[in-house]
């Protein structure tokens, strides 16, 4: 696999008044190319300190890291004339028009004026934004703010685009429009694409996701093998009663992990068969109605909480060896 | 890969659009420079007239009305009271009735004649401008009298603060050069120009840089080729051609609605305001490196506003200062073009006399800019 995007014991770490701060703390990953890499994990992960620290926006405090094999600190300018980025909030000059936005950008990256002809109406198409061509980018909706955005970064053909929450704050409607423009996107021209998400389902359009929590990976597989990770099956059920209930069941033979769901629990359990009727006997004894107690798929929400609540409890122990 | 002048005009572009679009920050670019002249002209008068004033006239013959005559119609008196002893006169100074008391001693006729008439001017001390304008404006009239002038500065609570000066020599002839008028706006009006110019430029490059910052378009913009200098220059230049626009209003009410005269060339006086500008555009780029935010921003601009309204020059003369507050004031690109527009506008001389002033300001600008662009990184943090 040829490598895109990569980093090895990463660590940046900004100085706050109350000490040093590991924001990103010793990562590692690598993307290939033609993939679509998804870093997964809640706020405050450090997604965004990895994204910035990987395109030279900020200074890597140790570790190596690089793009198309240019190095993040050395070859920054090598990186900016081949990678697209959309940042978190969005941050395109509000009080310029769709089409003067898009000039900008194909004039900063040295397009010539013939290309721009050509290639600017393909872009406003690919993003279905040719009729707001004379709209200022501040008045589009939340979601043709991120079309514009990604059209802006795609204007220099980059081989790379690196995405930092590109929808957040948008309606599900235009987060599935955005995610096929990001299949096309990888299907026609074979871009490698790097999107943060706290969506956990956003994951599963990903070839490959990468969980990220306290600045590190914990896991780094396809949507599928990491659920296969997570020990045992899930089920799911709603008790009348959710804090007993909760208590009822948590330490129950076979059950390793207790999560909740909304006004749901979910329990994984080492054989379903077996456990089912013993929770069902555990709850009656304490007098908590319930539904029917399901068999469910892992999600990678799930998975996620899993694979934390493990990393949580082996903590300790591996940071003592290392 | 050094300057590219695609990604300059680009980002000319692009400052110049936003600029023009932003309608309330350009009507506040353009009208506060003009509110701040018209301000400065017509409120900041150095020479103080009307001084309401106590006669005492002990003489009472022809000489004694002619001289308080002389000195009403200089308009800088005005009788408002007649006083029957210089205690009295000073009394009334004490109260804040009058600003002024003009003592005549009896016999003056006769002592003029003689050639050794002295009259007593008592100003207010508490008041500075009062006692210059006064003494000065009651000295000149004495001098044609051919008599010696005591005056005295009173404190308002009533003690005698000594002479400010005794007598005179009534031999002592002066000539004002370049302005014989006095005028104080002659004075003030080229370095009104160039406080006006240096405050909207400082505070408008620092809160250009630092609004981007703040909103984060920084980020996207960083993420480009876009070298640091590209794009300091890319926001300076448009800012430096709508600052020249208002420079040139200025100027041009300052001569034709305020009747200052312009005696030096105008082609030099454009080189150096392009050179002012853009040191003053520097010096707002090293305030956008420190502050944080638009608020900072503004409030360090005010600062600096402060600093030049007081040290460089424009009103309170800089030789008589003490060291630091100096060197303070030589740290402003305002201190240099104040010299620079008095000397161009009022004297109307040129550059073999203005060239020392003009060599700093070109070096300024140099290093500011340059301090500017190394300090500006290609990365957020």
């Amino acid at each position: 696999m040829e490598i895109a995007i990569f980093a090895t014991d990463l660590v940046k770490t900004f100085r706050t008044r109350k000490g040093p701060l590991n924001a990103v703390d010793g990562l590692s990953l690598e993307v290939g190319r033609g993939e679509t890499y998804g870093l997964l994990g809640p706020d405050g992960a450090g997604k965004t300190t990895t994204t910035r620290v990987i395109l030279g926006l900020l200074t890597r405090t140790a570790g190596k890291s690089s793009i198309l094999g240019f190095d993040s600190m050395h070859d920054t300018y090598a990186i900016r004339e081949r990678v697209g980025y959309i940042a978190q909030q969005f941050v395109l000059p509000a009080d310029l028009t769709v089409i003067e936005n898009m000039r900008f950008f194909a004039s900063v990256q040295g397009m010539s004026p013939e290309m721009q002809e050509k290639r600017i109406p393909e872009l406003l198409s690919f993003a279905g934004l040719s009729d707001f061509t004379r709209r200022l980018a501040g008045q589009l909706s939340g979601g043709m703010k991120k079309k514009l955005a990604l059209a802006c970064s795609l204007i220099h053909e980059p081989q790379v685009v690196m995405l930092d929450e590109p929808t957040l704050g948008v309606d599900p409607v235009s987060r599935r429009e955005f995610w096929n423009l990001l299949g096309n996107l990888r299907a026609e021209k074979g871009v490698t694409i790097f999107v943060c998400t706290p969506y956990m389902d956003e994951a599963e359009r990903c070839n490959r996701v990468g969980l990220i929590y306290s600045g590190r990976l914990i896991a780094s597989d396809s949507p599928a093998a990491i659920k296969r990770q997570v020990k045992g099956h899930l089920l799911e059920l709603r008790p009348g009663r959710f804090v007993p209930a909760q208590a009822a069941v948590t330490g129950l033979p076979g059950v390793l992990e207790v999560q909740t769901y909304g006004d749901k629990l979910h329990l994984f359990v080492d054989n379903v068969a077996q456990r089912r009727p013993q929770i069902a006997a555990a709850l009656a004894a304490q007098d908590i109605s319930h539904d029917e107690i399901r068999e469910v798929e892992v999600r990678m929400e799930e998975a996620y909480i899993s694979l934390v609540h493990r990393r949580e409890q082996a903590g300790p122990e591996e940071r003592k060896a290392a | 890969m050094p300057m590219r002048i695609q990604r300059l005009t680009a980002l000319i572009r692009k400052e110049t659009t936003q600029l023009l679009r932003d309608r309330r920050t350009l009507m506040f670019i353009i009208a506060l420079p003009l509110i701040e002249l018209f301000l400065f002209a017509y409120a900041v008068s150095l020479t103080v007239y009307h001084l309401p004033t106590a006669i005492v006239d002990q003489s009472h013959d022809s000489q004694s009305r002619a001289f308080i005559q002389a000195l009403v119609s200089s308009t800088y008196f005005d009788e408002t009271m007649v006083a029957g002893s210089e205690a009295e006169a000073q009394q009334a100074i004490d109260a804040g009735q009058v600003k002024a008391g003009v003592v005549i001693p009896p016999d003056f006729a006769a002592d003029i004649e003689r050639g050794d008439a002295n009259v007593l001017i008592l100003l207010d001390g508490s008041d500075s401008f009062s006692v210059q304008s006064g003494y000065s404006a009651a000295s000149s009239i004495a001098q044609s009298f051919s008599l010696s002038l005591t005056a005295e500065k009173v404190e308002r609570m009533g003690t005698a603060l000594g002479n400010i000066s005794g007598t005179p020599p009534i031999v002592t002839s002066t000539r004002v050069l370049y302005n014989p008028d006095m005028k104080d706006l002659w004075f003030i009006l080229p370095a009104i120009v160039g406080m006006i110019i240096q405050t909207l430029a400082v505070a408008q490059a620092a809160l250009i840089v630092v609004k981007d910052r703040e909103i984060g378009t920084m980020e996207q913009i960083l993420v480009t080729p876009v070298r640091p200098i590209e794009l300091i220059l890319g926001k300076m230049i448009p800012l430096l051609g709508i600052i020249l626009v208002i420079t040139a209003i200025i100027l041009g009410l300052g001569v034709f609605w305020f009747g200052v005269a312009f005696q030096g060339s105008l082609w030099l006086y454009f080189w150096l305001s392009l050179l002012f500008i853009g040191s003053s555009l520097g010096l707002g780029l090293l305030v956008s490196t420190v502050a944080k935010t638009q608020r900072q921003a503004q409030q360090i601009s005010m600062v600096i506003m402060l600093f030049s309204m007081l040290l460089s020059g424009i009103v309170y003369p800089r030789n008589a200062m003490p060291l630091i507050p100096q060197a303070i004031g030589d740290l402003l690109p305002l201190t240099y073009f104040i010299r620079l527009s008095r000397g161009i506008m009022t004297k109307g001389v040129g550059l073999t006399f203005l060239w020392q002033d003009a060599l700093v300001l070109v070096g300024y600008a140099v290093v500011v800019l340059l301090v500017a662009a190394a300090s500006f990184k290609k990365r957020l943090d």
